[in-house]
């Protein structure tokens, strides 16, 4: 199984940008919600106390990767948590359904080391691919 | 990298763009260097400046001008510098008629801005009273990720900041009523519907008023001293009189609330540009005609968050206030804590100008970019018209600040637009793998600046030297006629996320 992320260093000047890729989109889409939440903390200091149910669908793959770490984001902001554990299933049925756990906790600036908060994904450079060897990537511009 | 003047400036597509020199200070790259192109680029930049910028600049610079309705200019001001979308400082403005509203041409923080509240303490009263009055501050204002502020409000009330701004805050005690006077659009601009507005960006917003947020967002105590005051008359007529005079500024804007909005009109375009045969170059560039059903919808909703973030400036002042007063033991009112202007520099607006002897109406996209208007000009508040619009810039934790005027100048050549900032030449990364945030934070204290960070690795992000200087892009749009400078601030105390 490959599942990672790696930050793409100069990419952008003043946002974030990184890779995220998988053997599956499910797995890609874990690898690009860890990359997003290692951006804004240190996820290793995170515990997975509190379980969130994230379900989306979208026609298209990319679309759907948007609106997963969106709905992270506004998470994020309205519950005051911060995410380290995440299982996707993925399904296709004509259209994409996304069902996912998420754990995390309250956002504590004393033990989680906090970095540059998440405002939002941009489509700069937004990409999603399925590369010949089955591998799927995606590249992931967060405007910070 | 640097190049040679007159070179063509290469691209990452690998053909190299031709830039034609118009002044010491206007670049510009003719609509035949890229197809599609429908007016020329402009790059307002001193030599120096122009040699520095990134590649990506030109890129998308031109990138804006291939959009439907462009009028004039797709325009970059000096603290250009690669963005999504749009770079930060570009400009465009489009015909309210045939033109498109593009939230890629405005930012995710919609009315990202700053405001500037002048004291009548100096430097002397408020030296042995700084880490105290620091820590009052921090407190009082929280900073970082998922910060949340004092103000308690229902939805029904959020609906009403906004479409009211800062009048909501000052019908809550929130602020003074002479307030209202020196923001720019008396803080709350009209046309905004909170029926546009998504659930997910009232919830991400309803508990964030009176926040800073992270990244380049900062709250700053300052210092205008006799030396670094350029006009004395006018330095005096914006309630700055010198002799080591604090001053306070805020950098913040709409929070989850507008980045919300952004991202979710974002999808909407996204789709709508197939509805309108509408191509772009940049997916971030999704785009709408401003009078289709979905672009007035993404403007009102906009406006919405441009009022959040007036209110959100507001409310961080009230705070200061009190902070200065707690620590000071007397009444804000008598130490003078009076705003001297607050200005949007995420925004699209409605303007008018004389183009061939004739008012025309545009829609105005500042992405990174301050509105300059001269004086006489109906929006600038009375108590200024006779000078033009104080326009302020932000610069690096490090290297300080400017207060400026807008020209008139200004509304002939760039749709009364100017700088915004310093503009970042290193990327966060880079900045992170040279500079240790323990390390500059004692840098700091050692140039005579404390600093309270929630983080230290994004206090390293904002080190001076991963920005342009300040004073070089302030001196172009002054040499330029665009903006006049009046006073450069220095930073003593800094508080960020």
């Amino acid at each position: 199984m490959t599942q990672a992320y790696t930050f793409l260093e100069d990419t952008v000047l003043s946002d974030l940008a990184f890779e995220a890729k998988g053997d599956s989109p499910g797995e890609m889409f874990q690898a690009a919600a860890r990359a997003l939440f290692e951006g804004m903390a240190n996820t290793r200091r995170l515990r997975p106390r509190i379980r969130k149910e994230i379900r989306l669908k979208n026609t298209e793959i990319d679309q759907l990767l948007y609106d997963w770490l969106s709905e992270l984001i506004y998470l994020k902001d309205k519950e005051g948590l911060l995410f380290c554990d995440f299982s996707v299933q993925l399904t296709r049925n004509g259209e994409w359904n996304l069902l996912a756990a998420v754990r995390g906790e309250r956002i504590d600036p004393k033990r989680h080391s906090l970095r540059a908060d998440a405002k939002a994904v941009t489509y700069h450079q937004f990409e999603v691919v399925q590369t010949e060897t089955g591998e799927w990537k995606a590249r992931v511009v967060v405007d910070i | 990298m640097a190049r040679s003047l007159g070179e063509p400036i290469p691209q990452k597509s690998g053909k190299a763009m031709k830039v034609d020199k118009i002044t010491d200070w206007i670049w510009e790259i003719p609509p035949s260097e890229k197809t599609g192109m429908l007016v020329p680029a402009r790059i307002y930049a001193s030599e120096k400046l122009l040699k520095e910028m990134d590649e990506g600049v030109v890129d998308q610079i031109t990138n804006v001008a291939c959009l439907p309705g462009i009028y004039k200019y797709a325009l970059c001001m000096p603290d250009g510098h690669w963005g999504y979308g749009f770079p930060i400082g570009g400009v465009a403005a489009f015909s309210t008629h045939d033109g498109v509203i593009s939230p890629g041409g405005i930012g995710f923080d919609i009315n990202c801005g700053m405001r500037l509240i002048r004291t009548d303490l100096t430097l002397a009263d408020v030296q042995p009273r700084l880490r105290d009055l620091l820590n009052v501050l921090f407190n009082k204002v929280p900073a970082g990720v998922g910060a949340k502020g004092f103000v308690k409000i229902d939805r029904k009330e959020m609906a009403e900041v906004m479409t009211g701004g800062v009048n909501w805050c000052i019908k809550k005690g929130y602020g003074w009523y002479q307030d209202r006077d020196r923001i720019e659009g008396g803080g709350c601009l009209p046309g905004g519907d909170p029926s546009n507005v998504s659930s997910h960006a009232v919830e991400r917003g309803i508990g964030q008023l009176g926040t800073l947020g992270s990244g380049n967002h900062y709250l700053e105590i300052q210092v205008a001293s006799n030396e670094n005051i350029f006009d004395e008359k006018l330095a005096r007529a914006l309630g700055i009189f010198g002799r080591d005079q604090v001053v306070v500024m805020v950098h913040c804007g709409s929070r989850g609330f507008g980045h919300q909005i952004a991202t979710d009109y974002l999808r909407v375009f996204d789709s709508a540009m197939k509805k309108y045969g509408i191509t772009v170059r940049d997916r971030q560039l999704g785009c709408a005609p401003f009078s289709s059903p979905e672009g007035r919808a993404y403007y009102s909703a906009m406006i919405c968050a441009a009022n959040m973030a007036f209110a959100n400036r507001q409310v961080i002042t009230h705070r200061i206030r009190e902070a200065f007063s707690q620590i000071f033991n007397e009444d804000a009112e008598r130490l003078g804590l009076e705003t001297i202007y607050d200005v949007a520099h995420n925004v699209a607006k409605v303007e008018t100008y004389e183009i061939d002897g004739k008012p025309r109406e545009l829609l105005v996209h500042r992405k990174g970019s301050t509105r300059s208007f001269g004086p006489s000009r109906s929006e600038v508040p009375t108590l200024y018209r006779d000078w033009g619009q104080p326009v302020i810039v932000g610069g690096s934790m490090e290297t300080g600040s400017y207060l400026c005027l807008g020209t008139q100048k200004a509304e002939a050549e760039t749709f009364g637009s100017t700088m915004h900032g310093s503009g970042r030449t290193m990327s966060r990364h880079a900045a992170k793998r040279m500079i240790r945030g323990t390390d500059l934070q004692r840098r700091m204290e050692a140039h005579g600046i404390l600093v309270k960070a929630v983080s230290m690795s994004g206090l390293a992000e904002e080190a001076g030297s991963a920005y342009k200087d300040i004073s070089e892009v302030v001196d172009t749009m002054d040499a330029a006629g665009i903006s006049k400078k009046i006073v450069r601030l220095k930073p003593i105390g800094n508080i960020k996320g």
